[in-house]
C-alpha cells in the first residue's frame, strides 16, 4: 500500500451546525439532477440532498415537518422565480432549498445545511 | 326552521299548485325568485309517487340515469321556501265556489290563487284490446319501469304505434332493451310534425340501418292477444299482421284537462283549458293554468317544455303584479335520437308566402338539411337530419337576414366556403337558449356584470344550457369570446412553467417527436421558467406525456431510465405508493381479479416474512403495506420469482379491471366476463395517462362488477358488449355513458384502444374520463363521434399508438430488480444503505401493524393546519 494520499472522485460536504466540520457524505456521481437523497447524520438527524440541472448542490433537513415523516429527500425539485424548492411528496408543500422556508406557511421552516462538492484526500 | 315572518298581518294568503311536473317545479322557482314563498303559503299537490324530475330526459333512464339522476326536485329548496308539497295525492275536485281543493287522501286546501299545471296524458286510439297485457304508455318514470320489467322477462319483440319524436325515442329504447324493435306510422313519413318527405326520407334510412323496422301509412287496427290475455301482434290497416310481445301507444298527447272541466272552467274543441296572456283562465281570476294542460291565448297548447317555462314565469310575474305576458312560443326543437340529430325551427315547412328553399341533401350519409329564406333573404326556418352543428346560430338568427349567405351554413366543410358564422355575430336579443328563454346580451351581462368565467357558472346565473343542453356549444363560444372582448386574460397554462395546455404540449412532444423533458421546458416554457428546474407540476405531467408516447417517440417508455428517472413523483421513482410514516405499500398485478391458490400463499408468505400489513383493495386485488425503501427489491424478487407483476397502483395508469365470475359460474351470466377483463387488463397495463384508470367488466345487465362507476366498463349482453365510458366512484359519482352497444370482443377492443388514447390525448392533467368528458366541447356526442365514426379522420393513428403501447410493455419490477444500478437507489441513507430508517415504526393492531406516528405530535406544528389549506 502506498502512503502517499490520493484524491479520487468528487464527494459530497455537509457543514455541521456548531461544529463547523465539513461531514462527508457520498460520491456526488451518485446523485441524479433533478433528485434528491437522505443522509444520516452523526447526530441521528436526517437531511435531504439535492442535485439541480446546473449542478448545484442544497441540503434541508429531510423531515417533512407537516407530517413527521423523513420523506422530503424524495420530493420533486423546481425552481419559481429562479429560486430552487422541493415539493414534499406527501403533502405538496413547497420548501425553499436554499433558505429552508416552507413557501405554503411563513411560520414553517426546516433547517438548511451548506454543502459542497469537494475533492477528497482518502 | 328560522325563517322571518311574513310581512303584513294575519294569515298569509294561499297559492295551491296541482301538478308536480317540469313546470309545476319552474313555477316554485319562479315564485321563490320573486319572494312570493315568503309572503304566500304554497301548496303543492303532486300525482305521481315522487316529485318533479325530467321528462324531457326521461329516456337517459335506459342508458344508465336513475330516476334520482332525473330528479329536478332539490329538498333543500322546497324545505327553505316552505312549501308544502304532498307527493302521491292528486287533486280530485275544484270547488271554485268555496275556493276549496280537495285531495284524494281526504285534505281540504282554501286557496287564494289555484295554478293547474296538470300537463297531459298519452292517447291511446280506441282499438280493441288496447288495454291488454304488454300495452303500455310513455310518459312516467313508472311505465318505464314497467317496460323494463316486461321486456325482460316476456318479450322479444316490441312495436311503437306512433312514428314522432316520443316514438322514436321508445322504439330506440325498446331496442335498447335488446328487442327487436318496430314502429309503426300512420303518416307516409316519420317525425311528421317536425320534418317534410325530405327529411324523414334521410331519417327513415338511418333509423333503418340501425335494425329498427318501419312501417309508415299503415294504421294499427287491433291488437291481438293469446287466451291468458297477453299481447302477441298486431293487425295492420293494410291487412298485414305484425307479430310482437309488447306494444308502446305514442299516439300523441291530450290535455289533462278533466278537473278543470268538472268545475266548469271553459277548455277548448281539442282540449286544453282556456287562458289568456296572463296564464289565467277566462272565467275564474284566482285560477291559472300553464304547462301542457294550458290552452294558450295564441290557440294552441304547446306540447315541448320551453314554451311550458314561459308560462310558469308569466303566471308567476302577474301573481306578484309584474307584468308579463305569453303570447305564443317557438316550436323548434333538437333532439337526438339513436345517435342520429333532427331539428327544426321556424317556419320549417314553408307555410310563408313566396318563401324558397335551400336543400343539401345525401342520402349515403343520411343527411337533409333545408333552410327557408323570405323573398328578401330573411332565414325564416329550417330542417336538419343528420348534422345538426349549425341549430344554435340558424335559430337565433330566424327573422333575420344572416350576415353571410345561408347556404355556406347548411355545405358540408369543403363544399364551397366554410362557414364562418360564429355567435359573435348576433345580435344581442337573439335567443341563445329557448328551453329558458335567455337571449344573448343576458348570457353577456352575466360575464361582464356578473363576472361569471366558466360555462357552468354561466348556466347557474343564467339557467341558460339547463333544460335540453343543445344550447351549451354556442353558450361556451359566446362566453369565451366575452372574456376574450372584456380582456379578462384566461390563463390556461399547465403550470407557472408552461403556457400551454396538457393537451397543447401532447400535441407538441407528438409532432415534434421530443423526448426530453428539459429540452421541451427550454424551448416552450414560459420565458421565466426555460433554463429553470421546472416543478412538480409539469414534471410527472410531462414525464407523462413521454412515458405514453414512449414507443412512438423512440424514447425508453421506462419510468426510471435517464431524466425520466428525475421526472416522476415520488410513488413512481420507488414504484410504490408512499404512505404517512414515509413507509410504502405494494400490490402485485391480479388480472381480473383472479387468482391461484399458490400465488394467493406467496403472498401471504411475503407479507408474512416481511411483517406487512395486508388489505383487500376495492380493485380486486392485495395490497401490503409498511415496507421501508431497502426492503422494496427483496419483496419484488420474491413477486417476480412466483410470476407477479407491478400492479402500477403507484401510478397514473390503469389501476384493476375488476370482473364478476360470469357465465362461467354465475346462472345469471351471459358472457365470459372473466376472461374479458383479463384481456383488458392485460393489454392496457402500464398504460401512463393523465389519471388512474378504473374498469370492471360485468357478465350480465345485474352489474355486480359496478363497471357503470368507472373509466370504462364493459357489461356483458346476449349479443355482445355495451361499453360505458367516463364513469366515477369516489367524492364525484359520475353514472357512465353508454358509448356503443352489441359490440364483438374486437369491435370493443378497437373502441376501447381509441376512446383511451383519445383521452390521453385530450384531457387535462390530473383530469379523470368522467371529468374531462363533462368538460371539452360536445361532450359524448362529440367524443362518440371521434372514436365510432372516426370524425377527425384519427382512429387509425389512435389504434396505432395503442398497439405500439402493448406491444413494447415492460414489466418495470422484473426490470428494476435485474438492474444492480437502479436498485442502489433503494436505499433509506444514501452514506448507510444498510441502515433503515429509524422514524419508520410501527405498533400492533388487530393482529397486524399500524404506523407509530408518536413522533407527529413533536410537529412544528398540528396536522390540522395542512388539512385546511
Ligand atoms: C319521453 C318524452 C320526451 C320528451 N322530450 C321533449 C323534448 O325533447 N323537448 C321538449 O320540449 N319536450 C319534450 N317532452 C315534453 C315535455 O316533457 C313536456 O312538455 C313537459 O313535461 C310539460 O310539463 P308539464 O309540467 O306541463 O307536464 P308534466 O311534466 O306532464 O307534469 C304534470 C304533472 O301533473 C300531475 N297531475 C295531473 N293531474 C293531477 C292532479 N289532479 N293532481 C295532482 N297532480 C296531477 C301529473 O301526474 C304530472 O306529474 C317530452 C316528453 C316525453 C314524455
Ligand atoms: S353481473 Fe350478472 S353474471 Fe356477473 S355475477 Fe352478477 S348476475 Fe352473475
Ligand atoms: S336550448 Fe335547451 S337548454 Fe338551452
Amino acid at each position: 500500500m502506498t502512503l502517499a494520499p490520493e484524491t479520487t472522485d468528487l464527494k459530497v460536504q455537509l457543514l455541521l451546525d456548531g461544529t463547523g466540520d465539513w461531514f462527508t457524505v457520498c460520491d456526488l456521481a451518485l446523485l441524479t439532477p433533478g433528485r434528491g437523497v437522505a443522509a444520516l447524520l452523526p447526530d441521528g438527524r436526517q437531511a435531504a440532498i439535492f442535485l439541480d440541472r446546473s449542478g448545484r448542490l442544497y441540503a434541508i433537513d429531510n423531515r417533512d415537518p407537516f407530517t413527521g415523516a423523513a420523506v422530503l429527500s424524495r420530493g420533486l425539485i423546481g425552481s419559481a422565480q429562479g429560486r430552487p424548492f422541493v415539493a414534499s411528496p406527501l403533502l405538496k408543500q413547497r420548501f425553499d432549498l436554499e433558505s429552508g422556508k416552507c413557501l405554503d406557511d411563513d411560520e414553517v421552516a426546516v433547517t438548511a445545511y451548506e454543502v459542497r462538492s469537494a475533492g477528497v484526500a482518502v | 326552521m328560522s325563517t322571518t315572518a311574513p310581512v303584513g298581518t294575519g294569515p298569509r294568503p294561499t297559492i295551491v299548485l296541482v301538478g308536480h311536473g317540469m313546470v309545476g317545479q319552474r313555477f316554485l322557482e319562479a315564485l321563490a325568485e320573486r319572494g312570493l314563498t315568503a309572503t304566500h303559503r304554497v301548496v303543492v299537490l303532486c300525482e305521481e309517487p315522487r316529485p318533479a324530475y325530467d321528462r324531457v330526459a326521461l329516456t337517459s333512464y335506459f342508458s344508465g340515469k336513475t330516476p334520482e339522476d332525473l330528479s329536478m326536485t332539490d329538498m333543500a329548496f322546497i324545505e327553505k321556501e316552505r312549501i308544502e308539497l304532498y307527493v302521491g295525492d292528486p287533486a280530485e275536485t275544484v270547488d271554485r265556489e268555496a275556493r276549496r281543493v280537495t285531495a284524494k287522501s281526504g285534505q281540504v286546501f282554501e286557496y287564494d290563487i289555484l295554478v293547474l299545471a296538470t300537463g297531459s296524458y298519452p292517447f291511446v286510439p280506441p282499438v280493441p284490446n288496447k288495454d291488454a297485457e304488454g300495452c303500455f304508455v310513455y310518459r312516467t318514470i313508472e311505465d318505464l319501469l314497467a317496460i323494463e320489467e316486461y321486456a325482460k322477462t316476456k318479450a322479444t319483440t316490441g312495436a311503437v304505434v306512433g312514428g314522432g319524436l316520443l316514438g322514436l325515442e321508445a322504439a330506440g329504447a325498446l331496442k335498447g332493451l335488446g328487442l327487436g324493435a318496430h314502429i309503426v306510422e300512420f303518416a307516409p313519413r316519420l317525425m311528421p310534425v317536425q320534418v317534410d318527405d325530405g327529411g324523414g326520407a334521410a331519417l327513415l334510412r338511418t333509423i333503418e340501418n340501425m335494425g329498427l323496422t318501419v312501417h309508415t301509412g299503415v294504421g294499427t287496427q287491433e291488437i291481438v292477444t293469446d287466451e291468458s290475455g297477453a299481447v302477441t301482434g298486431m293487425k295492420l290497416s293494410d291487412g298485414s299482421e305484425l307479430a310482437t310481445d309488447l306494444v308502446v301507444f305514442s299516439a300523441g298527447v291530450r290535455p289533462r284537462d278533466q278537473l278543470a272541466r268538472d268545475c266548469g272552467l271553459t277548455v277548448g274543441e281539442r282540449g286544453g283549458i282556456t287562458v289568456d296572456e296572463q296564464c289565467r283562465t277566462v272565467n275564474d281570476p284566482h285560477v291559472f293554468a300553464i304547462g301542457e294542460c294550458a290552452l294558450a291565448a295564441d290557440g294552441r297548447v304547446y306540447g315541448l317544455v320551453a314554451p311550458g317555462y314561459e308560462q310558469a314565469e308569466t303566471a308567476a310575474a302577474t301573481i306578484a303584479a309584474d307584468e308579463a305576458s305569453f303570447t305564443g312560443a317557438d316550436l323548434s326543437t333538437k333532439l337526438k335520437l339513436l345517435g342520429v340529430d333532427v331539428a327544426s325551427f321556424g317556419d320549417a315547412h314553408g307555410a310563408t308566402e313566396d318563401c324558397l328553399d335551400v336543400v343539401y341533401s345525401d342520402s349515403r350519409a343520411g343527411l337533409y338539411k333545408k333552410l327557408v329564406i323570405g323573398s328578401d333573404g330573411t332565414l325564416l326556418g329550417g330542417i336538419l337530419v343528420g348534422d345538426a352543428e349549425a341549430y344554435g346560430t340558424l335559430k337565433a338568427f330566424t327573422g333575420s337576414v344572416p350576415p353571410v349567405s345561408p347556404e355556406s351554413l347548411v355545405l358540408p366543410a369543403g363544399a364551397g366556403e366554410p362557414a364562418q358564422l360564429g355567435p359573435s355575430a348576433l345580435p344581442d336579443d337573439a335567443i341563445i337558449c329557448s328551453c329558458n328563454n335567455v337571449r344573448k346580451g343576458t348570457i353577456r351581462g352575466a360575464v361582464t356584470e356578473h363576472k361569471c368565467t366558466t360555462v357552468p357558472e354561466v348556466k347557474k346565473c343564467t339557467k341558460a344550457g339547463t333544460t335540453c343542453g343543445s344550447c351549451v356549444k354556442v353558450l361556451g363560444q359566446l362566453v369565451n369570446a366575452e372574456l376574450e372582448a372584456s380582456g379578462v386574460e384566461v390563463d390556461k397554462g399547465l403550470c407557472g412553467c408552461f403556457g400551454q395546455t396538457r393537451q397543447e404540449l401532447y400535441e407538441i412532444v407528438l409532432a415534434l417527436r421530443i423526448t426530453s423533458y428539459q429540452d421541451l421546458l427550454d424551448r416552450y416554457g414560459r420565458e421565466g421558467a426555460r433554463g429553470g428546474d421546472g416543478c412538480e407540476i409539469c414534471k410527472p405531467a410531462v414525464g407523462s406525456i413521454i412515458a405514453s408516447l414512449a414507443p412512438t417517440l423512440g424514447a425508453s417508455g421506462y419510468v426510471l431510465d435517464g431524466e425520466q428517472a428525475s421526472l416522476q413523483d415520488t410513488n413512481d421513482h420507488f414504484l410504490a405508493n408512499l404512505q404517512k410514516n414515509g413507509s410504502y405499500s405494494i400490490v402485485p398485478r391480479i388480472p381480473g381479479g383472479e387468482i391461484t391458490p399458490e400465488k394467493l400463499i406467496v403472498i401471504g408468505e411475503v407479507a408474512r416474512d416481511f411483517g406487512l400489513y395486508t388489505k383487500i383493495t376495492g380493485g380486486q386485488r392485495i395490497d401490503m403495506f409498511g415496507a421501508r425503501v431497502e426492503q422494496l427489491p427483496m419483496i419484488w424478487a420474491r413477486l417476480v420469482d412466483a410470476g407477479f407483476e407491478s400492479g402500477h397502483a403507484y401510478g397514473k395508469a390503469l389501476r384493476t379491471v375488476k370482473s364478476c365470475v360470469g357465465q362461467t359460474w354465475c346462472r345469471y351470466g351471459v358472457q365470459d366476463s372473466v376472461r374479458m377483463a383479463i384481456d383488458l387488463e392485460l393489454r392496457y397495463r402500464g398504460l401512463r395517462s393523465p389519471h388512474k384508470l378504473k374498469s370492471a367488466v360485468s357478465g350480465c345487465q345485474r352489474e355486480c362488477a359496478e363497471a357503470q362507476s368507472k373509466d370504462f366498463g364493459v357489461i356483458a349482453t346476449a349479443n355482445g358488449w355495451n361499453l360505458y365510458v367516463a364513469g366515477n366512484g369516489g367524492a364525484t359519482p359520475r353514472h357512465a355513458d353508454l358509448l356503443a352497444q352489441d359490440l364483438s370482443d374486437a369491435e370493443l377492443i378497437r373502441l376501447i384502444d381509441r376512446f383511451l388514447m383519445f383521452y390521453i390525448r385530450t384531457a387535462d392533467r390530473l383530469e379523470r374520463t368522467s371529468t374531462w368528458l363533462e368538460r371539452i366541447e360536445g361532450g359524448l356526442d362529440h367524443v362518440r363521434d371521434v372514436v365510432v365514426h372516426d370524425s377527425l379522420g384519427i382512429c387509425d393513428e389512435l389504434e396505432k399508438l395503442m398497439a405500439d403501447h402493448v406491444a413494447n410493455y415492460r414489466d418495470e419490477w422484473a426490470e428494476t430488480i435485474n438492474d444492480p444500478e437502479k436498485l442502489s437507489r433503494f436505499v433509506s441513507f444514501v452514506n448507510a444503505p444498510d441502515t433503515p430508517d429509524p422514524l419508520v415504526s410501527f405498533v400492533p393492531e388487530r393482529d397486524q401493524i399500524k404506523p407509530d406516528l408518536p413522533l407527529l405530535s413533536i410537529g412544528t406544528r398540528p396536522l390540522e393546519g395542512t388539512a385546511t389549506r
